[in-house]
């Protein structure tokens, strides 16, 4: 039944998102006009624990965070080429097992020395 | 039984994505509620039982309590950033479930109230078909991190960043291993689709991926905690160190959508590790598949689904939560090398097996 069915797949897909994006903006929208605001400068003030704010919160922060992101994309792409590798490798046999056992050693070696540089290390 | 025309097939599609989401929805006010509770139970106290018979209402009143209550944003935050954030928390949340399969199809009933052409007509319980179900999934749980990150950075409070930070580098570390941990499944059942990998376990438990998959269902149970954020993993909102994480500025209904998003996050990892691991909505015993003609599918998939739940609210009454160093380190240095060794092993031992 799917494979003939006359509405491309990922339509639905979009009717979901639009059902999903519609009650949030309903929901927030809805407790705006119910729960109504009365500011005072204390009330809006950022809160850190009590204490008057010291400073913004968009200062710098520690270089790791970046680091993890590109090695996330680096991994990221890896597992995106596994998936379709995955899907035929029966055709592809052992031809496709030393393919992937090189290509992941190819990675591997970035892996080593991303740990041996302490990148992994918090 | 005739072929459906495309308005036939996109009411089909829409009625059902809408009770998927109420159905998300319900099940959250509810999981808070018996999360509430048992956790109660398991530190010998009572938990909410004020509200209604033994405290049924608490989910009731908690809504109209959030919905009522002041509409907050702090001086220093970025108003529109500020709102649009759990709205986009909550919407890539429920995008996630569109390729899950919920069951087999569901027969409609020959109800003289429903149109012709729906009388008698089986309705698989998937709203979207697609031949890259897997891929979409890894791709929209990536998505996951854009409601966190702008929650976290909008509000401009230093808890609020450090939390988001953290969540942001924890879900990149885990989503590795669980997208890589879904690869053993794709490997035995060919296909992206979800429903195949489904169709692949039937027959008993010996075919279930959690038993000839044993280290991917490990590794993907361990990334699926970290990935939604619950304890151990739950270091992005480390109460005693970062007050509330991402949301200590968020109030009122946008708190809850956070909140909303975050349950909605662990029931779509409890279902997919239902439907990849432990065969979906397939009895263990195929005997016990059906009883008295009756399919038990739905049953079994929800039972199944509801162990898993269960054993996320378990692991936070019992474990102590990790340190952010030792989490990185298990993320990457053991699960990451683990979960691509699996592969390989998973795709030699098929070989061997097919020579």
């Amino acid at each position: 039944m799917t494979a003939s069915s006359p509405l491309p797949s990922y339509v639905p897909i979009l009717v979901l998102g639009a059902i999903a994006a519609g009650f949030a903006i309903l929901t927030i929208l809805f407790s705006h006009l119910i729960g109504r605001p009365r500011s005072t400068p204390a009330k809006s003030a950022t809160y850190e624990c009590g204490m008057p704010p010291v400073g913004t919160a968009h200062a710098r922060f520690p270089v790791k965070f970046y680091l993890v992101c590109v090695i996330f994309i680096l991994f990221d792409v890896d597992a995106a080429f596994l998936y379709p590798w995955a899907l035929v490798f029966r055709e592809l046999g052992i031809f496709g097992l030393i393919e992937m056992a090189l290509f992941v050693c190819i990675l591997g070696g970035g892996f080593a020395y991303a740990w041996k540089t302490g990148a992994l290390d918090w | 039984m005739t072929a459906l025309t495309w308005p036939q097939e996109l009411a089909i599609r829409s009625a059902l994505a809408l009770t998927v989401v109420a159905f998300l929805l319900g099940l959250f006010s509810v999981m808070t509620y018996i999360e509430r509770r048992l956790l109660a139970f398991m530190q010998f106290r009572l938990g909410p039982n004020r509200t209604g018979p033994l405290g049924l209402f608490q989910p009731v009143a908690d809504g109209i309590k959030l919905f009522f209550k002041e509409e907050f944003v702090p001086q220093a935050a970025n108003r529109w950033a500020f709102i649009a954030a759990p709205a986009v928390a909550i919407t890539t949340a429920l995008m996630a479930v569109a390729v899950i399969p919920y069951g087999g199809a569901v027969t409609m009933p020959r109800f003289d109230l429903l149109p012709e052409w729906l009388r008698g007509r089986p309705i698989p319980l998937q709203i979207a078909h697609l031949d890259v179900g897997v891929l979409y999934l890894f791709a929209v749980s990536t998505l996951g991190v854009y409601g966190i990150v702008l929650a976290g950075w909008s509000a401009n409070n230093k808890w609020s960043l450090i939390g988001a930070l953290r969540s942001s580098a924890q879900m990149f570390s885990y989503e590795l291993a669980l997208g890589l941990s879904w690869v053993g499944p794709i490997l035995l059942a060919e296909s992206l689709r979800i429903e195949d990998i489904v169709a692949c376990q039937a027959g008993g438990i010996h075919r279930w991926n959690a038993i000839i998959q044993l280290p991917a269902f490990m590794i993907y149970l361990f990334a699926a905690t970290a990935e939604v954020g619950r304890l151990p993993f739950d270091l992005p909102e480390a109460e005693a160190e970062l007050v509330a994480g991402f949301h200590t500025e968020y109030a009122s209904m946008k708190f809850a959508l956070l909140q909303m998003a975050e349950y909605v996050n662990m029931i779509t990892v409890s279902v997919l590790a239902t439907d990849f691991f432990l065969g979906g909505w397939h009895a263990p015993l195929v005997s016990l598949q059906s009883a008295a003609g009756v399919n038990l599918g739905l049953l079994w998939f929800g039972g199944k689904t509801g162990a898993l739940l269960f054993l996320f609210i378990w692991l936070r009454g019992t474990l102590p939560r990790l340190r952010y160093d030792q989490l990185m380190r298990f993320g990457w240095k053991v699960l990451v090398p683990a979960a691509v060794m699996h592969i390989l092993g998973t795709a030699a031992v098929i070989l061997w097996l097919t020579r």
